[in-house]
């Protein structure tokens, strides 16, 4: 079954870490993302640029509206996924556990709907 | 024959393993009460089966790939694709070989998974494990019954759509899963122990089925030191729950408490298992408040009370599960084992930390160490610091009762 593993943090905290201390965290993200794929869980995984990015947009009546920034203002923004297989929720929460964001931000653990395949 | 009451007591074992066949807990629900259904139809008629659960599983089941077939034949029509075998989803058990005691175990787990919801755990337990109604849950936990409905609806949901697994967890992760199956159980006594707000006093059904349920865990995990200890605790508790009232429906503290009235088997079985958990060495949370309820129990009268004891073990709770509420009870036990003065010296430094400044038993504790250091008018304060506090009308009586006396006591103009 197919977990999409949300992680958010505290961009404004993350600015306040040392350059030596984000290259730690960066390794430590190549070396899980390696691990999860030789054990065959890894489907995808991306980091996003951060909020200051984000743009939102509507479609009402036909017409794109598009604003700046995020849909909702919150302590901990969307910094980045994975897409895993897992063969259950607890191996899902365990391999989201793993993720280094785990240890200051959270991960969000959500199971992938099953949908007739597009073809 | 009684085929009711053979349903009530069989039905969570064979809920447990249906659960485990067709993977669904409202599927499962559904077949059994239609199997039932037509046990009721048949058995006064051909006789009862000569293993009844196995019957039970076996025709509910067969009713679930009815029903799973014509679900498929469906879903191929309406998304063009194969239908699955209902075989896949719908196993063959081994009814006789497989142990049904494993699949309670597996329900118990899953039904108490930390992904759901606290009070769904609890509503889930009850209904699945227990075999209450929704009505009934919705009734103990003073909910209305659709949203007691709802509740269960989203958290059967979740254990579906999030495929929390029907399993009881490896070893290296049992105890701390174990530790939350337990939080439920004793959720489940307290709310009918010591409800947390309105005027009910007591829901013993709701203790019944707590000790019920502790029961089955700890005869399910026989070494697991906590199961045991939360057994013995819940029976110790429970002992005295004809003395804790008196007749006009008020409190009566420990020490005031009619000892003739408390439950004498509970008492001996609670402390030989509490007994048996802090010989292990390995005594925790409930096994250490087990113990300290044990030694309550064994004094005749409320002068016999070995408070050192007390005093040691609230301490040793206090280092392993350090917590403003176990302080506030080990402060009260050293006020008993040492001197008044030494309990207030110890309250004094937990009202300053501020943790507890919504919580109405440190002002009452204070306020019984004072009564009985004979300062009345201070004693009056904090009692009435107490009942501003206090959220559940029974306690509020006990309380002004109090106030009362110190309030009559020579000394208060003082």
């Amino acid at each position: 079954m197919k977990y999409l593993l949300l992680i958010y943090s505290n961009e404004a905290d993350w600015a306040n870490v040392s350059e030596a201390e984000q290259d730690k965290i960066f390794g430590e993200y190549m070396e899980f993302s390696r691990a999860i794929y030789k054990s065959g869980h890894y489907l995808a995984g991306e980091a996003l640029q951060p909020i200051a990015t984000a743009t939102t947009v509507r479609s009402r009546g036909g017409k794109p509206l598009a604003t700046d920034g995020p849909f909702a203002e919150t302590r901990e923004q969307l910094g980045g996924f994975y897409m895993i297989e897992a063969k259950d929720l607890d191996e899902a929460i365990a391999i989201g556990a793993r993720i280094p964001t785990a240890r200051t931000g959270c991960i969000e653990v959500r199971p992938i709907m099953e949908t007739p395949p597009v073809t | 024959m009684d085929i009711g009451g053979l349903y009530k007591d069989e039905r969570p074992r064979a809920l447990a393993t249906l659960i485990r066949l067709v993977g669904d807990f409202d599927l499962a629900e559904e077949m059994l009460q239609e199997a039932f259904a037509t046990a009721l139809e048949r058995w006064p008629r051909d006789g009862v089966p000569a293993n009844p659960v196995a019957w039970l599983v076996s025709t509910a089941r067969h009713k679930a790939i009815d029903r799973l077939r014509r679900a498929a034949s469906l879903d191929a029509k309406r998304f063009e694709v194969a239908a699955r075998t209902p075989a896949a989803w719908c196993p063959e058990p081994d009814l006789d070989e497989e142990p049904l005691t494993d699949d309670r175990l597996r329900l118990i787990f899953t039904c108490c998974h930390p992904a759901l919801a606290p009070e769904a755990q609890v509503a889930l337990t009850l209904k699945t494990l227990c075999g209450l109604s929704v009505d009934e849950i919705a009734r103990a936990f003073l909910v209305p019954a659709p949203t007691m409905a709802q509740r269960l609806i989203r958290a059967k949901g979740k254990i579906r759509l999030a495929r929390i697994p029907y399993e009881v967890p490896a070893a290296d992760r049992l105890a701390e899963r174990l530790s939350g199956v337990l939080r439920v159980v004793y959720l489940v006594f307290n709310e009918g122990y010591a409800p947390t707000g309105g005027s009910g006093s007591l829901r013993p059904d709701l203790c019944v089925e707590a000790i019920r349920l502790a029961r089955h865990v700890h005869a399910l995990l026989p070494g697991e030191s906590e199961a045991a200890g939360l057994l013995a605790l819940l029976l110790l508790q429970d002992s005295r729950r004809a003395a804790r009232f008196d007749r006009s429906g008020d409190l009566v503290s420990l020490e005031e408490q009619d000892r003739t009235l408390w439950d004498p088997d509970e008492i001996a079985e609670g402390s030989r298992l509490a007994e048996r958990a802090l010989r292990s060495g390995r005594a925790g949370f409930y096994g250490l408040q087990a113990a300290i309820a044990a030694i309550h129990a064994q004094a005749v009268r409320p002068g016999d009370t070995d408070w050192r004891q007390i005093a040691i073990l609230y301490a040793l709770l206090l280092r392993a599960h350090p917590s403003p509420v176990v302080a506030l009870n080990h402060a009260a036990a050293v006020g008993m084992a040492e001197g008044p003065e030494r309990g207030l010296a110890l309250l004094d430094g937990l009202e300053r930390s501020g943790d507890l400044a919504r919580f109405h038993l440190l002002p009452a504790a204070k306020a019984d160490l004072l009564r009985r250091l004979g300062r009345s008018a201070e004693a009056a304060i904090a009692y009435r610091e107490a009942l501003r506090i206090v959220g559940n009308d029974v306690e509020r009586r006990y309380l002004e009762r109090r106030l009362q006396e110190v309030s009559r006591a020579p000394g208060t103009s003082g």
